[in-house]
């Protein structure tokens, strides 16, 4: 069921079975994750009615919004760590 | 609380009189829904569901799919889905739309750690978080700590999803009045039909039915929020009258009733909320139980990215009880008493057709099922785990370790009908809120361990003793004006002068004690206990055989497949 997630028998190089590992990529993964933490916490930069958007105070709508948000930069996130393990295998 | 003060546009009698079309539909979904569990024994059958790992956490090989609905409805409890737009209608924002950046930032934290203790608990076939403990430590006392937090934590939890079945019964029209038996006789079949299915079927029984209960949630709010507000006078109407409902003083404080949108000292209050919540939330059995059960360590990355669809619902669902504010809902409840947690039910009753009346209960009935299952499955399996066979009887075989699950996850539930029969309501909210505290405790323990050992257990177990007694006392000392203790997750962050969710402060607290006593154990070159993981456990997936420990699997004589479903190569077997 699940979509597609190659089980292939990548082997890791590592003794330690830790698989080889882009840094770079996965920093920016962790980027993409504090985002929104970061956005979401900071309330004094949202607590606010305006502007309103069909009679919706800015406070609810932008929270909304970050729903939408968080879950893209989150897939980016995925996207970014699979191939950061690089060879396919995670 | 202060009765509604604004217009009534189409204030609406409450009748207590049995609504007939929507009790047939109620009680047709449940039917199904009850044949849906027990059908589900033979869904991916396995050999036998004589095990932790099939009984317990449906093989672990649920695919993204199946995990999505199954954590949504173990995540969005019956009791968030009544009590969110309870807050917003008594108290305002602070206290109910928090919920909204809570379950969004949840996942971003989630996708970090809940990988590797995917990995690490596949490798070793670990069913709990005090399973990982005390493979990581060796530490007995450390892992029984968190054992008995999430326990503790979790029984409440339970009783509280009776609440949301109460409230909906009582909108409904039947429960409440003289009658004992009459009144509770509902409650107590739904729950012993619960019982017998979880029983037989397992984690399966929830899986299954989380798809009915995700469809319906869906399709009644998406509904609810594209119909109302028209009828009440649109969103500028709702949001002014939600306004000026919050803006009024409180006639027995002299405090405005609630917060419209966090004002000038609620900033730390609603940040703090989220990210203690948010980070809580997967400390809880019930929420490792659900992503332990996925099938590869990807599926739970993909469900980070998946899973805020679930939270826009429930944002949608707290502004009901704002949409309920405009039009005047009227929570009075069948013993006379105001009651906020009627205003979901009651909105729907007041403006919906009887028939939909129905299936909007059944969501929420059956929205809590889902959760009071997989939590006493948890609960189930920590005790038989961590308590059971580590403290009580060491060589139980996995046999009677599902055996014994099976039986607790009974126990548990009975416990939690008896608690919310018994003792008055408010109690299993107060433990509920102080289990939140308390399950935040064990964070540093689980999370940190996944990524370092530099922490020593035994300070580990220092700072969560110390954050568990802070933040109880904390707790205790928080009055209301409906009751002298645990009046509120809120109290002031010393320093600080903002009041801030107690479960920070305590974390933080916990925190610095890990800290300092980590250095003085080292100092003093105290060993740290020995570590039956290593560095690439972290990282294996589906296909990555199982490696024995002296955990799981560890019995010689226990015919257990290396790892269920046929996913694995077949180098199964001891990897060293």
């Amino acid at each position: 069921m699940s979509l597609g997630s190659p089980d292939d028998a990548g082997t890791p190089t590592d003794p330690t079975g830790v698989p080889p590992t882009d840094r770079r990529k996965l920093a920016l993964a962790c980027v993409c994750l504090a985002i929104p933490v970061v956005a979401l916490l900071g309330v004094p930069s949202y607590a606010r009615e305006d502007p309103s958007i069909g009679g919706i105070p800015f406070f609810f709508w932008y929270q909304f919004l970050w729903v939408f948000l968080c879950s893209g930069l989150t897939w980016t996130a995925y996207l970014l760590t699979r191939s950061a393990r690089r060879g396919g295998r995670r | 609380m202060t009765g509604p003060l604004v217009d009534r546009p189409l204030a609406q009698v409450t009748d207590s009189s049995v609504n007939t079309t929507a009790l047939v539909v109620l009680v047709a979904l449940f039917l199904v829904v009850t044949v849906l569990g027990f059908l589900a024994s033979r869904w991916r059958r396995a050999e036998s569901l004589d095990s932790l790992d099939e009984w317990g956490l449906g093989g672990r090989k649920f695919g993204t799919w199946v995990t999505w609905f199954l954590l949504g409805g173990d995540l969005y409890t019956a009791y968030t889905f009544v009590a969110v737009p309870a807050a917003m209608f008594s108290l305002g924002a602070v206290a109910g739309f928090f919920a909204v950046p809570y379950t969004i930032i949840l996942y971003p934290i989630i996708f970090l750690f809940m990988a590797r203790l995917w990995s690490v608990s596949h490798r070793h076939g670990y069913v709990t978080t005090a399973d990982f403990v005390r493979g990581r430590y060796d530490d007995r006392h450390l892992s029984l700590a968190v054992s008995v937090t999430g326990f503790v934590a979790t029984m409440p939890y339970i009783a509280l999803q009776l609440v949301g079945i109460q409230a909906v019964l009582e909108v409904a029209g039947v429960g409440g009045g003289d009658n004992i038996i009459a009144q509770d006789a509902p409650l107590l079949i739904a729950f012993a039909v619960l019982a017998a299915y979880t029983y037989s079927s397992g984690l399966r029984a929830p899986a299954i039915i989380a798809f009915v209960k995700d469809a319906l949630i869906y399709v009644v709010i998406i509904v609810a929020v594209i119909y109302l507000p028209s009828q009440v006078g649109g969103w500028d109407d709702i949001f002014g009258a939600a306004q000026d409902k919050m803006a009024t003083p409180n006639p027995d404080t002299g405090a405005p009733t609630g917060s419209f949108i966090p004002g000038d000292g609620q900033m730390w209050a609603y940040a703090t909320l989220g990210l203690g919540s948010a980070m809580a939330l997967f400390m809880y059995p019930h929420s490792v139980t659900a992503s332990l059960s996925s099938g590869s360590r990807d599926t739970i990355r993909r469900n980070a990215a998946i899973l805020p669809a679930y939270s826009f619902v429930l944002g949608l669902l707290a502004l009901l009880g704002w949409v309920a504010i405009a039009a005047g809902t009227d929570v009075t409840g069948l013993d006379g008493e105001k009651n906020p947690q009627l205003v979901v039910p009651q909105l729907f009753e007041d403006f919906f057709p009887d028939w939909f009346v129905g299936v909007a209960f059944a969501a929420i009935a059956i929205g809590a099922l889902v959760p009071a299952a997989i939590m006493s499955i948890a609960a189930a399996n920590t005790f038989s785990r961590n308590i059971y066979k580590e403290w009580l009887k060491k060589d139980a075989t996995p046999q009677q370790e599902a055996k014994v699950s099976k039986l607790m996850s009974l126990v548990v539930k009975a416990f939690a009908l008896v608690f919310v029969l018994t003792l008055d309501k408010q109690n299993a909210i107060n433990f509920q809120l102080l289990g939140g505290i308390w399950i935040l405790q064990t964070f540093p323990a689980i999370v940190f361990s996944l990524y370092t050992r530099w922490f020593h257990r035994k300070a580990l177990l220092g700072g969560w003793a110390v954050g568990m007694v802070y933040g109880t006392v904390e707790a205790y000392q928080v009055s209301s004006a409906a009751t002298d203790h645990f009046g509120g997750s809120l109290a002031e962050i010393p320093g600080l002068g903002d009041m801030g969710y107690i479960a920070i402060t305590a974390f933080s607290l916990n925190l610095v004690v890990t800290v300092l006593l980590t250095l003085l154990l080292h100092a003093l070159q105290v060993p740290n206990g020995r570590d039956a993981t290593t560095a690439g456990d972290y990282y294996a997936d589906a296909g990555d055989p199982r490696v024995d420990s002296d955990l799981a699997a560890a019995d010689p004589l226990a015919v257990e497949p290396d790892l269920p479903g046929g996913r694995d190569g077949g180098d199964a077997g001891t990897a060293r």
